[in-house]
């Protein structure tokens, strides 16, 4: 699947498996590990946090910091073990929480008070983390409302089953939470989208269906919500330009578990794509390294193997075992050292593949040339560097081996980061 | 943490297709192996001594320049064989083997490294190695002075030639279906039309040449000689003929769709490609020299950069979307 066919002269043509490729119909419970690391980002510093090294903190509770929301939710009953501050490779700033569980839940009854009164409210003060969206709040809480939520029954990227699998089990409760959505988010114009596989059991959440041919890069938001609407989206402009909110149906769901159940949901379900290209759901608690899942799995791996935090195309790629999945982590992608291919320094040859395979239209052979000599500002003004989709498969097709995408993304955070700079100096 | 087992963290992707340099290299020259063994079987041992030297000169050079220029030695991604086994089959069977030496020599060091190496060359490499031979020893490529001493049961005057100086009158000598099956003089590799046919056909569907610039060029080609033809079909040879002699097949599927000094976008190859086969039958039917491709190419070549600034309109940037 990965291979580019004998006779291959146009786009690659990558086409996402179907539910049948996973090993198992249902998702598997991985266990709750002894430790838990939450990850919080855009926080200042461990001081500004409400809690220390053996704080105790029950399921569920809501622990204040500085940043979205104002708070995170623990997602297990246990004490805090540790607090570091760290720093992306990118510089950015974040805490990392670590929190020994003490076995069983205890759950905080402050949420299923509040959820009595369902509302944006409620949404606003305890939704923050929802799993399967990275930032719930923005979606509901905005100046220029949204007209239309889309309701993203498709994976993202390849080998990623979570949501088609979710869709495909429990459409009744994809109901049940998108009336919760409504109520929350005050927007009744829903669309449902779905490969054409899922179409019937997608019929029965009521709502508008949508159907995606399921072949990347058309899966990516920023190329399927323009699409489904007819509409175009403006290069480097986020998806809300369209007035539109996409959602997955996993959040959609957890939406549901909070509201009907009056749980806070603190489980994400996650692909876990091993060394053979094999499929598995998980559902994990939020924080769980990724070391549990692969272990509960019984996937090893060693020295010089990959591991990434999503799919194989756009994943990212962690260094360590140890790293905890997120609360919008969609998969774990498993590669063996032996299928690792390295990037290359090799020069651009010129052979067009990428311009060929570049669903932005870049002319993707001059972006090389400029990026890979810091001429940033000259790649986005002359040749639209910020169009670009953020696909991947100029890096999949290079004859050279070269990190195309690799350049690309850094090219867009080093303009990111003088804008900043002007803006702050401004 | 377990500092024992760190695993390997790049940027996505983490698939890739599966393509290389080298297979790429390797595959253009197994498209071009049937021209050159009909070239081979046809003019003996001379041709492929030709074949022999060019293609090892090539790689001696491009090592040499690896040295000189204090870079990794790429002598294993084929690029260099390649141009090395394209200049041979350009050139006449019986070629001396210092004009192959000088011939590689301006093909790799001249065409090739000193503008930066791969995929920086603004000029396909064997073609400038021929334009300087064609500018400095012009005896040297003129097929009727090489092949002189040749008797291969056909008619042994080379047809661009022979209708430079004859007109069409003499075109009776050369039927199509003799032109495809190689029974023309001409260069080692470029004269066994259907092999080059057949082999660019199997590159074009592998994906390892742009099919946009063989068809525009064979297009461009086929188009001009034909009002040529019609104007004056006394003066001027039909298309067939055009296409199925001297460079222009290799110059379709082996030469213009070269990677560095052509274009990538659509419209700009369909330009590059049908400019290089107009000018190529320009220069034939009122140029000075008898064959037009090599001029053709390069000055195509020149003209890539401005081509390619045609181009699409990037997502989000125009009115019209994906
Ligand atoms: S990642 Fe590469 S192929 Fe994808 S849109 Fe950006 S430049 Fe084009
Ligand atoms: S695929 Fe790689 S070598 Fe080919 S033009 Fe694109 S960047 Fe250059």
């Amino acid at each position: 699947m990965t291979k580019k066919p004998f006779f291959g002269f146009g786009r690659p043509k990558l086409k996402h498996v179907r539910l049948d490729h996973l090993t198992q119909p249902e998702i598997k419970p991985i266990p709750l590990p002894a430790r838990l690391t939450v990850f919080l980002h855009h926080a200042a510093e461990a001081k500004d946090l409400g809690i220390r090294s053996g704080t105790p903190v029950k399921t569920g509770e809501k622990l204040p910091y500085k940043g979205i929301g104002g708070y995170f939710v623990s997602p297990a009953t246990g004490t805090i073990q540790g607090i570091s501050e760290n720093r992306t490779y990118t510089d950015r700033r974040f805490l990392a929480i670590t929190i020994q569980v003490e076995g069983k839940d205890k759950w905080d009854p402050q949420f299923t008070e509040a959820a009595q009164s369902p509302g944006p409210e409620t949404a606003l003060d305890y939704l923050a983390f929802l799993p399967g969206i990275s930032d719930f709040t923005s979606l509901i809480s905005r100046d220029t409302p949204l007209h239309t939520l889309i309701i993203n029954g498709t994976d993202p990227d390849l080998l990623i089953l979570t949501n088609q699998l979710l869709m495909n089990a429990s459409p009744e409760d994809i109901k049940a939470g998108l009336a919760h959505l409504s109520k929350v988010s005050g927007i009744d114009q829903v669309m449902v989208v779905v490969p054409p596989d899922l179409r019937t059991q997608a019929e029965k959440t009521g709502a508008e269906i949508r159907v995606a041919e399921p072949v990347y890069p058309h899966t990516l938001p920023r190329l399927l919500v323009p699409n489904l609407l007819n509409q175009p989206l403006p290069a480097n402009r986020p998806l809300s330009d369209l007035r539109v909110g996409v959602i997955s149906a996993e959040a959609v769901l957890a939406l549901k578990t909070a509201f009907t159940d009056k749980t806070l949901p603190v489980e994400k379900v996650i692909s876990v794509i091993d060394k053979e290209n094999r499929v598995t759901c998980v559902r994990a608690r939020i924080g769980t390294p990724v070391k549990d899942i692969l272990g509960a799995l019984k996937i090893s791996t060693q020295q010089g193997d990959r591991i990434a935090l999503g799919g194989p195309m756009t994943g990212q790629g962690v260094y360590s075992e140890d790293m905890p999945i997120m609360h919008d982590t969609d998969a774990i992608f498993v590669q063996d050292k032996r299928r690792v291919i390295p990037p290359s320094d090799s020069p651009c040859i010129n052979c067009g593949e990428c311009v060929r395979a570049c669903p932005a239209r870049l002319p993707v052979n001059m972006l090389v040339r400029l990026l890979e000599n810091g001429l940033y500002e000259e790649a986005a003004q002359r040749y639209d560097l910020l169009s670009c989709v953020e696909c991947g498969l100029c890096s999949y097709v290079c004859v050279m081996h070269i990190p195309v995408f690799h350049y690309m993304m850094l090219g867009k955070h080093e303009l990111a980061l003088r804008e900043a700079t002007e803006e702050f100096n401004g | 943490m377990d500092k024992d087992k760190l695993f390997v963290s790049s940027y996505a992707p983490y698939w890739h297709n599966g393509s290389s340099l080298s297979v790429k290299s390797y595959n253009i020259m197994l498209a071009a192996l049937p021209a050159v063994i009909l070239g081979i079987t046809q003019y003996g041992a001379p041709a492929l001594g030709v074949v022999a030297f060019s293609v090892s000169f090539a790689i001696f050079w491009e090592l040499i320049m690896n040295y000189v220029m204090k870079r990794p030695v790429t002598i294993g991604d084929g690029n260099a064989a390649l141009i090395g086994l394209l200049f041979a089959m350009l050139l006449p069977a019986n070629t001396p083997w210092w004009v192959v030496l000088v011939g590689t020599f301006i093909a790799i060091v001249i065409g090739k490294q000193i503008f930066g190496g791969m995929g920086c060359n603004p000029l396909n490499p064997p073609l400038v190695a021929i334009a300087m031979l064609m500018l400095s020893w012009e005896a040297m490529l003129s097929f009727d002075e090489a092949l002189v001493n040749y008797d291969l049961g056909f008619y042994m005057a080379y047809p661009l030639a022979a209708l430079k100086h004859f007109g069409p009158d003499t075109l009776y000598h050369y039927s199509p279906g003799q032109l495809l099956m190689g029974q023309q003089a001409g260069a080692i590799g470029t004269t066994f039309g259907l092999g080059l046919i057949i082999g660019g056909i199997y590159l074009i569907l592998r994906g390892f040449i742009r099919w946009e610039i063989t068809l525009s060029f064979l297009t461009g080609v086929f188009v001009t000689s034909l009002l040529f033809y019609v104007s004056d079909p006394a003066a001027y040879a039909p298309p067939y003929f055009h296409l199925l002699t001297g460079y222009t097949l290799i110059g379709a599927f082996f030469l213009a769709p070269e990677d560095a000094s052509s274009p990538v976008h659509f419209i700009p190859m369909l330009i590059y490609g049908a400019c290089a086969g107009f000018l190529t039958v320009l220069i034939r039917n009122i140029g000075a020299f008898a064959d037009g491709v090599v001029f053709a190419v390069l000055l195509v070549n020149v003209a890539n950069p401005l081509f390619d600034k045609i181009r699409p309109k990037a997502l989000g940037k125009g009115t019209d979307h994906a």
